[in-house]
């Protein structure tokens, strides 16, 4: 076993950090996207995750996804943490790894409630991201990271392409599904309330991403370099090459398609980073805009109210990346593998596969795990409820209070 | 001519716009407000703070029409923007004086009759 690196440890401690603000900054994003009577509950969606999931993790989750196990799924070594102390896992302690790993899981089960904003209850929204990290999340992670099956077949996964992205966008394919379309969906118009709030949060996932692909690398070594400058320059090409369509299309640059385009493009280098050159990590990042953009047009033309468009930037962004690591992938940069470009075709059908797997696993157990919490609760407000707001239905809190009319109540005494 | 004002639940604003557009009721100004007309509070908690919202957001509707047009549009306000719960807001058709349009001086009915139905012949 290797001994502790200090270097590595200081390095992950940072990661793990900037992984974490992720979450936060996802909240921003999405939070500025929807109306103002919704902005506290779509941001409270990703918050949340924060406690109900990170716990699911330390309990029950880390053990499914990185004890030593089958192929299909860890064992229950580590459950409750138990065994994760402060020895090496790879060059870093143990404890350190399964937290930067929760901050993973964390942000992966907030990335679905892009899909069910402005319309899903609370309570069942909090019970489905838990489960759904136990049950869908953890299994995946184990197949591509935790030595299961996809991981001996050989597919590259540097940062969670098809664990993270592909995983999440299938969840919320399948949670706009089985939600429905927002009673205001389609008739009448539904604007951002604001945009420098999406603004804002493009640019602090942007920011932490630096953690999540550079971080992957589980060292502060040449591959964590190469993730990271992957993970600079990918989304500066997205950003063009958005920015160029919609000059095309609109006459305009929009600022909601520049924070798109970030995301759209850090997405994309994701399962990447530590696997491409970055002049290739450009073309992926610049190549990724374009599917996106056109499945974010044709969606918004359809009755499927994946309402901030996960499946587009996230599910798109990351089969875009996943195959492109397939294509793109130098063995002289890695270590570990070429892609089809460099004489190595097998490569991309294996990320066929480790996409594919994903998307069938995620679909199954996210509709299982709704239809199973619809059993016991209802999964929609009402329409009375998603006409106040869920601000004030599901939270009694609203984000832009005037306090006029408010007649304070005296606190009872405890 | 009248002036037709009506308080409505913000969450129906849409649905009563749609309804005017079908009855061909045009020009309108709309304002947010705040108001209060006997639905129950809705509480609210900030950390220590609980407070009771006694005033609710509101919009206000403001639309002068010809005498033939009020029935019309006072119809489709009705129909489109009640939920037959304590709230749904109110209606007020008030007498008008004199009508004038800013942009040309017309007075009164020709004031209040949309150009594009001008236009249009109708």
């Amino acid at each position: 076993m290797t001994p502790i690196n200090p270097s590595d440890t200081a390095w992950m401690l940072v990661a793990t950090a900037l992984v974490l603000l992720m979450t936060p900054a996802l909240g921003f994003f999405y939070g500025g996207l929807v109306r103002a009577k919704n902005a506290l509950n779509t941001m409270m969606m990703s918050y949340v995750a924060l406690g109900f999931v990170g716990i699911a993790w330390a309990f029950i989750g880390y053990t499914f996804a990185f004890s030593a196990g089958s192929n299909w799924l860890g064992s229950l070594d580590n459950a409750f943490f138990r065994g994760v102390g402060l020895d090496a896992k790879g060059s870093i302690p143990h404890i350190l790894f399964a937290g930067y790993q929760a901050t993973f899981c964390i942000i992966t089960a907030a990335l679905i409630s892009g899909a069910i904003v402005e319309r899903m209850r609370f309570g069942p929204y909090v019970a489905f991201i838990t489960l759904w990290s136990i049950v869908v999340y953890a299994p995946i992670a184990h197949w591509v990271w935790g030595g299961g099956w996809l991981a001996k077949l050989g597919a590259l996964d540097f940062a969670g392409g098809t664990v993270v992205h592909i995983n999440a966008a299938a969840a919320a394919l399948v949670g706009a599904v089985v939600l429905g379309a927002r009673k205001d969906y389609a008739r009448t118009a539904i604007i951002p309330q604001n945009v420098p709030f999406t603004l804002l949060g493009a640019g602090l996932l942007w920011f932490g991403w630096f953690g999540f692909n550079g971080g992957s690398a589980l060292a502060a070594n040449g591959s964590a370099a190469l993730a990271f400058a992957n993970t600079m320059f990918a989304p500066m090409g997205t950003l063009v090459v958005w920015s160029l369509l919609d000059i095309t299309r609109t006459k305009k640059t929009t600022a909601v398609g520049a924070a798109t385009a970030i995301v759209v493009g850090l997405v994309a280098i994701t399962p990447a980073a530590g696997f491409v050159s970055p002049v290739s990590g450009i073309i992926v990042g610049a190549f990724a805009a374009v599917p996106s953009y056109f499945a974010i047009l044709w969606r918004a033309g359809t009755r499927l109210d994946d309402s901030l468009d996960v499946i587009a930037a996230h599910g798109v962004g990351g089969t875009v990346g996943a195959l492109l690591t397939g294509v793109l992938a130098q063995k002289i940069w890695n270590g570990t593998a070429d892609g089809a470009l460099f004489g190595n075709p097998r490569q991309l059908g294996i990320q066929a596969v480790a996409v594919l797997a994903t998307i069938v696993y995620s679909v199954v157990g996210t509709f299982v795990i709704l239809k199973a919490i619809a059993l016991v609760a209802s999964l929609r407000a009402g329409q009375k409820e998603e006409g106040i707001g869920m601000d004030v239905t599901q939270h009694g809190e609203e984000a832009y209070s005037r306090g006029e009319g408010a007649i304070l109540v005296q606190p009872e005494r405890i | 001519m009248k002036l037709v004002v009506a308080i409505i639940r913000p969450e129906k604003l849409n649905e009563v716009l749609e309804a005017l557009y079908r009855a061909e009721v045009r020009g309108l100004t709309i304002s947010r407000v705040r108001g209060h007309g006997g639905e129950t509070e809705a509480v609210e908690t900030y950390r220590g703070t609980t407070v009771k919202v006694e005033l609710h957001d509101k919009v206000r509707l403001e639309i002068g029409v010809s005498d033939p047009f009020v029935q019309p549009t006072v119809k489709a306000i009705l129909a489109a923007g009640a939920t037959g719960e304590v709230g749904d807001g109110k209606i007020f058709v008030l007498p008008v004086e004199k009508v004038y349009r800013i942009r040309t001086g017309e007075e009164d009915r020709s004031a209040v009759t949309p150009v594009t139905m001008e236009e249009s012949g109708a």
